[in-house]
């Protein structure tokens, strides 16, 4: 029983920091309908820049936390505005075929500053280690997850459903030329979704180094799991990517632990059958 | 991307010998082709193989049997096994070398092989360490180890003090599935039983479930074997999941601690027991030595596993040059090399006349800080072992 729970929290921990990476890929997919491989890429970046500070510069770890994402919000803005602005109108192979040279660019840019091997870092003293509850043994890493990206979840959430940006920002999807007739800078829009798409991918792999690890390969290492999160939840929403990762962890989690022999087909298996039963997406609406 | 790898591979190629001083001539040079992984995934055994080398040559600045030995240094990347057959086959070829060197993993080594048989020139593996490389061609001669060298020991003195089972994890390839099926046998044999194998996939994201799954089966020890660089992530989940408390020992082989980044990974790493051929913290007057000259070349480096097999490499090739009198030819080099015996940096070895393998002592260390550095302890040894796969 102590075991069953503690792989459902170990699965939702996972789950929630694959969320953190992969929402910015369903942002800019479902609603700016670009195909942005190179995601993985800001998770990187973020990742580097966390482990530089943390190990060469000492910086406490929540402030490398939030520069890692300020980094990666800043280079995806300044990409944006110079490169992936001009491939908003174009077919998606070309963005495919341009976003994987990005990630091979980046890749090797983190090879030559940083070396191919494994960036290692650690954890303040209150983020290592591990508590009893219960019985329930639980890494205090883990609980940090899920609080940290629960919190960012519930932030996008209400971000996107009650503010003045988030409605900005649904109409500019819903109708782009609608919303520029009726006076909406949907170019500013797009940015800044882009940018804090790119700064939470940076948060992710700033937190992930300790738990995915970082070298350059981590953007294609990665993808896979970002694309099958965005393929499972439906790509128009805050909610259906988070039940998905949410859902695709505790699954990947459970298979790895009860039935090692199969673990790491389980999370391909899951993304099999949910796309069966709802090709749209988890919390689509039934086709009309 | 293969076209841009070969380009900056040639490059590299080509400016090379235009970098090399020309130096006094005593007589030409004997030239050396030298095969290693300088960048991509696996730069960081190249680097090591490459400052060894370098190192070794400023120890020794004297000629050989009257002639310079001149390194030229070609990168395959580490990840294409054809770039590897090109770039020896060149240096062959073109270059006209008289020994090729490096190959930094089994696949590399093994595409290269039949170019040193059809030329003739000896072949030092330097890093690579499956068992099968050696058969693939008479002029193969290993300076590093392998890998049923040092699991088979682990097995042994696990048994021998005090574990009587053990869960094994390995990553889901081949050198994982080795080592699994070396420690399965010697393990049992011994009287010990192995209550859980576990595999993971080569790209992992997390190593948190199957730790709870050893944790839950409570195996005195977990034997561990996975790609360098991995070690460090599996080895904190290790001791964030509780399983030192929960007292399970930790046990492995010594590239799982490689030296090159045992530093970097904490003290959650402090008590594991590993077994190795060689550890940076080794003790002797031959390894003082070998640090020093390796901290000339490389001073922000510490000389691993790979830097060893590179040093030793250059050191065998040159006593059997010296015994030919610096006759460069392949047949009689190889036979020179055949059951010479020297003290190396990492102790008294010999080359197996059989099978051209490194007959070694195996060291069982345990990680522990000191001076406020981590470091493999060595605290046992197991003498004389040979490759028995």
């Amino acid at each position: 029983m102590a075991a069953a729970v503690t792989v459902l929290l170990d699965g939702i921990a996972s789950g929630m920091l694959l969320f953190v990476l992969s929402v910015g890929l369903s942002v800019t997919l479902g609603l700016m309908n670009v195909v942005n491989l190179a995601h993985g890429a800001f998770g990187m970046v973020g990742g580097y820049v966390c482990a530089v500070l943390l190990n060469r510069a000492g910086v406490p770890f929540v402030v490398c936390l939030l520069a890692a994402t300020l980094a990666a919000a800043l280079l995806g803005w300044v990409l944006e505005r110079l490169l992936y602005v001009r491939l908003y109108g174009r077919d998606h192979l070309d963005q495919v075929l341009f976003s994987i040279g990005l990630v091979f660019v980046l890749g090797a840019c983190a090879d030559w500053l940083m070396g191919a091997r494994q960036q290692l870092i650690q954890l303040p003293e209150w983020l290592s280690g591990r508590v009893e509850i219960a019985g329930v043994g639980l890494g205090r890493y883990r609980i940090f997850l899920i609080l940290l990206c629960g919190a960012v979840a519930a932030g996008l959430h209400f971000g996107l459903v009650r503010t003045r940006f988030g409605a900005r920002l649904r109409a500019a999807v819903d109708d782009g030329t609608v919303a520029r007739g009726m006076g909406l800078p949907v170019g500013r829009i797009f940015s800044l979704t882009f940018a804090l798409g790119s700064g939470l991918a940076g948060l992710g792999g700033a937190l992930g180094v300790e738990v995915l690890g970082l070298d350059p390969n981590f953007p294609l290492k990665y993808l896979v799991y970002f694309l099958v999160v965005v393929a499972v939840g439906g790509a128009n929403s805050v909610a259906g990517p988070f039940v998905a990762a949410i859902l695709l962890g505790v699954l990947d989690v459970a298979g790895k632990y009860w039935v090692p022999q199969v673990g790491a087909f389980v999370i391909y298996t899951a993304m099999v059958a949910l796309l069966l039963l709802r090709p749209d997406g988890l919390l689509a609406k039934a086709r009309s | 991307m293969t076209k841009f790898t070969r380009r900056a591979a040639l490059a590299s190629a080509a400016a090379l010998p235009l970098a090399r001083p020309a130096l006094a001539q005593s007589g030409d040079p004997i030239k050396v082709g030298l095969i290693l992984p300088m960048t991509g995934p696996f730069a960081s055994t190249g680097r090591q193989i490459d400052a060894a080398i370098k190192a070794w040559l400023r120890a020794n600045p004297n000629p050989v049997a009257g002639k310079r030995l001149e390194i030229l240094l070609r990168d395959d990347t580490g990840v294409a096994p054809d770039v590897t057959r090109r770039l020896a086959q060149e240096l062959v070829v073109r270059e006209r070398v008289r020994a090729l060197a490096g190959f930094g993993l089994t696949p590399l080594a093994l595409s290269a092989a039949p170019i040193a048989t059809e030329a003739k020139v000896p072949m030092l593996v330097m890093a690579a360490a499956t068992s099968i490389i050696p058969q693939r061609s008479p002029f193969i001669v290993r300076t590093s180890f392998t890998l049923p060298q040092a699991v088979r020991p682990m097995a042994d003195w696990a048994a021998k003090n005090g574990i009587r089972s053990v869960v094994t994890m390995v990553t889901d390839f081949a050198p994982g599935l080795d080592s699994e099926k070396a420690f399965k046998e010697t393990f049992t044999a011994a009287g010990g039983t192995v209550t859980g194998e576990i595999r993971t996939p080569l790209r992992n994201p997390d190593y948190a479930p199957f730790l709870q799954r050893v944790r839950d089966l409570k195996p005195d020890a977990l034997f561990i074997f996975v790609p360098s660089g991995e070690g460090s992530a599996l080895i904190k989940q290790f001791s964030e999941r509780g399983l030192k408390e929960a007292g399970i020992r930790l046990i492995g082989t010594g590239d799982v601690l490689d030296d090159d980044i045992l530093n970097d990974m904490g003290d959650a790493v402090i008590g594991a027991v590993t077994s190795h051929h060689y550890s940076t913290a080794h003790e002797s007057p031959e390894n003082t030595a070998f640090r020093e000259a390796f901290r000339a070349v490389a001073p922000e480096m510490r000389p691993n596993f790979m830097a060893v097999g590179g040093w030793d490499g250059m050191q065998l090739l040159a006593t059997a040059l010296a015994r030919t009198n610096g006759d460069v030819d392949g047949t009689k080099l190889v036979e020179a090399m055949k059951g010479q015996s020297w003290t190396s940096p990492r102790g008294p070895v010999s080359i197996d006349p059989a099978t051209r393998e490194m007959v070694q002592d195996i060291y069982i260390r345990r990680t522990e800080r000191r001076d406020g550095q981590l470091w493999n302890i060595e605290f046992d040894k197991i003498q004389g072992v040979k490759d028995a796969a």
